[in-house]
């Protein structure tokens, strides 16, 4: 018998269609994927699951036994737990606290017996952790496995994961596998949501391919293959961007020199950063994520301010300017995190003029017409599934991204900044921003791309900076670079190239 | 058999206007017992708090006198809040409008009234941003919490007034504390025959259409939206994220400020202590009554100065403490809060079917067994 069957769910967000007749099947001691284009219905069809959307249509049987969910506490009653995206622990609790957090019984609490308690659970799943250390502390894989040993803890059988790999460096989706497959070994069930095949095919048994909303297929993962998992997502083949022909030495629109940058505990995070990037060219940050990437795209957006050193576009000093000289200057910025961008609040024609007011303001007045015209013709061109006066938050994760896209390459940038762009989107639209970026650079805009992808980063760059502990240990052309190389020199391992200096 | 739950589902659009009627209905359902315990006849105490103050001009017109500093407040709250300001200093701001009214209307008194009233506005405008200035400097600058400083500011102000009516502000000829009464073309001219209705209502009201045109149709507004609901996020996109804190803050003392210069040269005429009964603080009440939403503020405004005529009015009548009017106010604004919270839930009729539960997972919290 089946641990969840869904039947026949319908969801509609006037006038969208977000899961129409959705049947949906978990076996016990199975790890299911979702998978699915941007807005294809994923994650409003596992809030369904989890109680905190009500479906309009279909029932949902747990255990062969009808539920109605109709709130996470009810889920949880069931034996449902759901690791959510942007993790609900509180920072300043011990692990062992937030673990039991809203299931400690009475008012007594006895803080040993807890640690004593959790410190079991995580034995029992075979989750490392330390009970008594502060969430505060932990980095983002760890937290993940808190939030996981909470569900566990909950006496969850069935674990809900929405896109659990898109905040996690490469080795600890390794770890987080290894977890995956000791609670499938333990007769529980994971349904499991990414866009990277890869990761589809290594640890799930079924896989469930959402389109606009309906099921596509359910298949065997032994009976398939990326190629035609793909074709189901898109329903077309997907063919990858071609990058054309050797680039031609442009004029040199940034360039840094000696840049220091602290991180937000004070630490350095940027060491004398010196690079230069031209027009015409895409040049790669390559690097394991948490090595100051994330610094320099701030750095360059104009939110942090370095502590030493200067950057220069086109022979305009910005060090320590505003993010708005940044934009007059000619900047275009993709920034890491999509929320870092937009404003959930606001609708996505006014998210989309936000970087330049002036354009559409008259005398201190909204050109209303203007701006909603504007949002029309950037959601046709980018094939966005909203409204202009939609709220941003009611959009799925990859349209924000795209809404972000649409906005910094609408301002004509002559250099660009995007940091991870593809993160969270599905294969047509990772293909579809690849080739916006093709297309920027082949227009002669110089493109600064941050990535932790290095099959990205060698389909896109024209040369590759490899940044390791904040520094640049090298920066190498394309043609000459191979896997195994750029995976030493992002391990440290082998500082190959920095005799080339930062720059070529 | 049948069990009552509760799931999450926004309640439909033309329920949303309905949410303050209903919270009305429920505030009195509430606050009936205190009524009765006052001795009164909860039905014709209603009657009093919320028709009788209607039906007659009197009682009615002084129902749009007591909005006035109200509309004032409420726009300058919410002008403040919607760019994530939280200022607290309405009733600061206020006063010192007030001060600057009693000064300018007392030295004014040459000059005709189509100058020294916008003298006093402007005067009052500037008092309230220069009383304001201070803790938005400092939140921009050092990030302190403005609402500890603008709240702390309305102490100082208190202070200050009392140091003028004691000291060099003092009635020579009474001796009460009270400040000389302003000249006559600096008060604000009546709109009606043989009422206390004044110019300030309709500056009230043209503040609050104005505080709608500038949060929906300027730049500013969207700059402050922006900054209120994504600061970081602003600051992102190339929004002056300081400047536009500045701005709202400033504009927000001025219009409390101009609150003060209407109690002033349209009430009373000259400076007391007692000048606000707190508008400053039931302005945050209304803004969070509307919503934020500057006609769902007006609105707001309008309500609260019914109710508390309507309190008067109760008192008199049926020989009920006034202090009652308080009361349902502020049992208003918790059920408001709280309708507004719960229009995300709905309340429905399921079949009870058996359930799958073990010992381990038996509570289940979020329903409501019917007798
Ligand atoms: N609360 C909401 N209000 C209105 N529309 C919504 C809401 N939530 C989702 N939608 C719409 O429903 C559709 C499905 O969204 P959903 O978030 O389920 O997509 P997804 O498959 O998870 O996509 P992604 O891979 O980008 O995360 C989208 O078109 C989205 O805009
Ligand atoms: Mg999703």
């Amino acid at each position: 018998m089946p641990a969840i069957q869904m039947l026949g769910i319908t969801k509609r967000f006037d006038p969208v269609l977000a899961n129409d007749h959705v049947d949906f099947s978990l076996e016990p001691g199975e790890i299911h994927a979702l998978l699915g284009e941007n807005g294809a219905g994923k994650t409003t069809l596992m809030r369904i699951l989890y109680g905190l959307y009500h479906a309009d249509e279909g029932e949902i049987l747990v255990d062969g036994q009808l539920a109605h969910i109709t709130s996470p506490k009810e889920a949880i009653t069931l034996g449902i737990g759901m690791v959510a995206q942007h993790f609900t622990l509180v920072p300043s609790l011990s692990v062992a606290e937030n673990v039991v957090l809203g299931y400690t019984r009475g008012l007594g609490f006895d803080p040993l017996a807890a640690q004593q308690n959790v410190a079991e659970a995580a034995a029992r799943f075979g989750i490392k952790t330390d009970p008594a250390a502060l969430v505060r502390h932990l980095s983002v894989g760890e937290r993940q496995r808190i939030e996981i040993l909470k569900a566990l803890y909950r006496n969850a059988r069935v674990l809900i994961m929405d896109e659990p790999t898109s905040v996690l460096v490469p080795q600890e989706v390794n770890v987080l596998f290894e977890t995956l497959e000791r609670l499938r070994a333990a007769g529980l069930s994971v349904i499991f949501i990414s866009h990277k095949l890869n990761e589809v095919m290594a640890v799930c048994d079924r896989i469930t391919v959402l389109r606009q909303g309906r099921v596509v297929g359910t298949v065997d993962k032994t009976e398939t293959s990326q190629a035609e998992l793909a074709c189901m997502m898109v329903g077309r083949e997907t063919f990858g961007v071609v990058r054309h022909g050797e680039h031609p030495q442009g004029q040199v629109r940034l360039r840094l020199d000696h840049l220091n940058a602290l991180d937000n505990k004070g630490l350095p995070a940027l060491k004398q950063v010196s690079l230069e990037v031209q027009a015409g060219e895409i040049l790669c940050i390559a690097g394991v994520s948490g090595n100051g990437q994330a610094e320099l795209a701030r750095v360059l957006a104009g939110t942090l301010k370095p502590a030493e050193g200067r950057i220069l576009v086109e022979d305009q000093d910005l060090t320590g300017s505003d993010p708005s000289r940044f934009l007059a200057a000619g900047v275009g910025r993709i920034p890491e995190e999509r929320h870092e961008g937009t404003i959930g609040e606001l609708s996505v024609a006014e998210n989309m003029v936000l970087e330049r007011l002036d354009d559409f303001t008259r005398n201190g007045l909204l050109d209303r017409n203007l701006i909603r015209r504007h949002g029309e013709q950037l959601i046709a061109e980018y094939q966005i599934k909203a409204q202009p006066t939609d709220r941003m938050r009611t959009l799925s994760g990859g349209n924000i991204q795209k809404v972000v896209l649409a906005r910094a390459l609408s301002g004509k940038p002559r250099f660009l900044v995007a940091s991870q762009p593809t993160r969270g989107l599905d294969v047509g639209a990772t293909e579809y921003v690849r080739s916006k970026l093709l297309e920027q650079r082949d227009q002669g805009v110089a493109v600064l791309l941050i990535s932790e992808d290095l099959d990205e980063v060698l389909a896109l760059a024209d040369r590759i900076a490899v940044i390791y502990e904040g520094r640049i240990v090298g920066v190498i052309p394309t043609q000459e670079a191979s896997l195994e190389q750029l995976g030493l020199m992002m391990s440290g391992a082998c500082p190959q190239g920095a005799a080339r200096g930062g720059n070529s | 058999m049948t069990r009552l739950k509760i799931e999450r589902a926004t309640a439909p659009l033309w329920v949303r206007p309905l949410i303050p009627v209903i919270a009305a209905v429920i505030t009195f359902t509430l606050t009936a017992t205190l009524v009765i315990l006052a001795k009164a006849n909860p039905l014709e105490a209603y009657y009093h708090f919320l028709i009788a103050p209607l039906s007659s001009r009197v009682s009615a017109i002084e129902v749009l006198v007591k909005s006035t500093p109200l509309l004032l407040v409420g726009a300058a709250v919410t002008f403040a809040f919607s760019a994530g300001y939280w200022n607290i200093g309405a009733e600061g701001q206020l006063y010192a409008g007030a001060v600057a009214a009693a000064w300018l209307g007392t030295i004014l008194g040459n000059l005709p009234a189509l100058i020294a009233v916008p003298v006093m506005l402007l005067g009052g405008f500037v008092a309230g941003m220069l009383w304001a200035l201070t803790p938005a400097l400092l939140k921009i600058k050092l990030a302190v919490d403005e609402v500890v400083t603008t709240l702390l500011l309305n102490t100082v102000i208190l202070f200050v007034v009392s140091y003028l009516l004691n000291g060099p502000w003092r009635d020579p000829v009474s001796g009460w504390p009270q400040s000389p009464e302003i000249a006559s073309s600096a008060m604000l001219p009546r709109l009606l025959p043989q009422a206390r209705l004044h110019l300030g209502f309709v500056i009230g009201l043209l503040v609050i259409v104005a505080l709608w045109f500038i949060l929906s149709r300027t730049s500013l507004g969207l700059k402050m939206r922006a900054t209120g609901l994504g600061m970081e996020a602003a600051r992102f996109a190339g929004v002056n994220v300081n400047r536009t804190i500045l701005t709202a803050a400033l504009i927000s003392g001025g219009i409390a400020g101009m609150a003060g210069v209407s109690e002033v040269a349209g009430i009373h005429f000259h400076l007391i202590d007692a000048i606000s009964p707190g508008y400053g603080y039931t302005g945050i009440i209304i803004a969070m009554l509307g919503g934020l939403n500057p006609f769902g503020v007006g609105l707001a405004a309008l309500f609260i100065g019914l109710l508390s005529t309507g309190g008067q009015t109760v008192s008199r009548a049926l020989g009920v403490p006034a202090y009652l009017g308080d009361v349902v106010q502020a049992a208003l604004l918790l059920v408001t809060l709280g309708a507004f919270i719960l229009q995300n839930y709905r309340l429905r009729w399921v079949a009870n079917e058996p359930r799958s539960s073990s010992p381990l997972h038996a509570a289940s919290g979020n329903e409501l067994k019917p007798d």
